[in-house]
């Protein structure tokens, strides 16, 4: 291994951002490729391919064979409201594989009694953010239905990049909050990228099952990153 | 927060890898790059070698880190990178297998 890509390779890693060390197996040769580098031809399909599922393999490209191990960093899933939905979500998502934390300033909601076992902030969510700031490895759920709590979050989350943004409300609540996230100088594609409504359309009536909603939102949206590029390189 | 969400930097081979080389060590790379059956660790996982024959992680649940480590000694003295196979039903090249039945595939190369 080259020792330019361990060190390249180690900083994204740390920086939690996605990258793909590929081995010429064949000669030994080796290069980083970081997330929404463009590779041509069949080695880029399957870099794309990697990227999305995760998974590391040996692929058949130009009449060689390389290896591609690819470090994803572990999704995570950030649920503004210690809401009933919340207290259904914590445990189906940390079984789903995505770790999950709470922030909400309402110290009556965020008691670790509601939340045994999971990573709760009783703080407003423009100062853990600013400790922890989110990335486009994380999903941010919104769902206090209390702008003051909320909207700082979901502008933070468009900001920088979630892979999912979710924020519950109706479409009349939600045509509010598009104005105000307006004024706070989102743009109308970033807007755009709100869940809202949150969560796949399951017809979900209690606060569990709106969480299955929300989490099967979140890994739909996870699994399918990517795709719209992939499509217009193809 | 949620550790788990970020690099457990004392385990983690390749952190420590990185550390061993700023310290000036030489050192080799062993990366389990396929495996068929029930194999203990996925591909992509690393064990990371010194010439003294120190290591770090894991590419099996400790059943050929063993040979892994002398032939990583070896790919270490020449440069050659080398690609090695275990598996259960392997009675000719290698002393050591998998007790779980299954086959993996271990690509050994040196830093630098």
């Amino acid at each position: 291994m080259d020792p330019y890509a361990l060190k390249m390779l180690n900083a994204e890693r740390r920086a939690r951002r996605a990258a793909i060390l590929v081995t010429d197996l064949g000669d030994g040769r080796d290069r980083v490729v970081r997330e929404g580098d463009q590779v041509a031809g069949d080695l880029g399909s399957a870099i794309a391919r990697a990227f999305r599922s995760g998974n590391s393999g040996s692929v058949e490209a130009e009449g060689r064979t390389f290896f591609l191990n690819a470090h994803l960093p572990q999704p995570r899933l950030v649920v503004v409201g210690a809401v009933h939905i919340s207290q259904a979500l914590a445990p189906m998502a940390r079984i789903a594989g995505y770790p999950l934390e709470i922030i909400d300033p309402r110290t009556a909601f965020a008691t670790p009694d509601r939340f045994p076992d999971v990573a709760l902030h009783a703080e407003w969510p423009e100062d853990v953010l600013k400790r922890q700031p989110l990335d486009s490895y994380t999903a941010l759920a919104a769902v206090t239905h209390d702008p003051k709590v909320d909207d700082f979050a979901l502008k933070a989350a468009l900001d920088a990049n979630c892979f999912y943004v979710g924020a519950l409300g109706s479409r009349k609540t939600h045509a509010k909050r598009v104005e105000r996230l307006l004024a706070l100088g989102a743009s109308a594609d970033q807007i755009a990228r709100i869940h809202a409504p949150i969560g796949l359309d399951i017809g979900a009536a209690s606060p569990a099952e709106i969480a299955v909603a929300v989490l099967a939102q979140v890994v739909h949206a996870f699994r399918s990153r990517g795709l719209e590029v992939k499509g217009a390189a193809a | 927060m949620d550790n788990s969400t970020y690099l457990d930097e004392a385990r983690d081979p390749l952190i420590i890898a990185e550390g061993w080389m700023k310290d000036g060590k030489d050192i080799a790379i062993a990366t389990v790059v396929e495996t068929w059956g029930s194999a203990p660790r996925p591909v992509g996982s690393h064990l990371v070698i010194d010439a003294d024959g120190n290591f770090h992680g894991s590419v099996s649940g400790g059943c050929v880190e063993g040979a892994v480590v002398t032939e990583a000694i070896d790919v270490i003295d020449t440069g050659k990178a080398r690609m090695l196979e275990f598996g259960v039903a392997d009675e000719t090249a290698w002393q050591v297998g998998l007790s779980c039945g299954g086959r993996i595939k271990v690509y050994v190369e040196r830093l630098g």
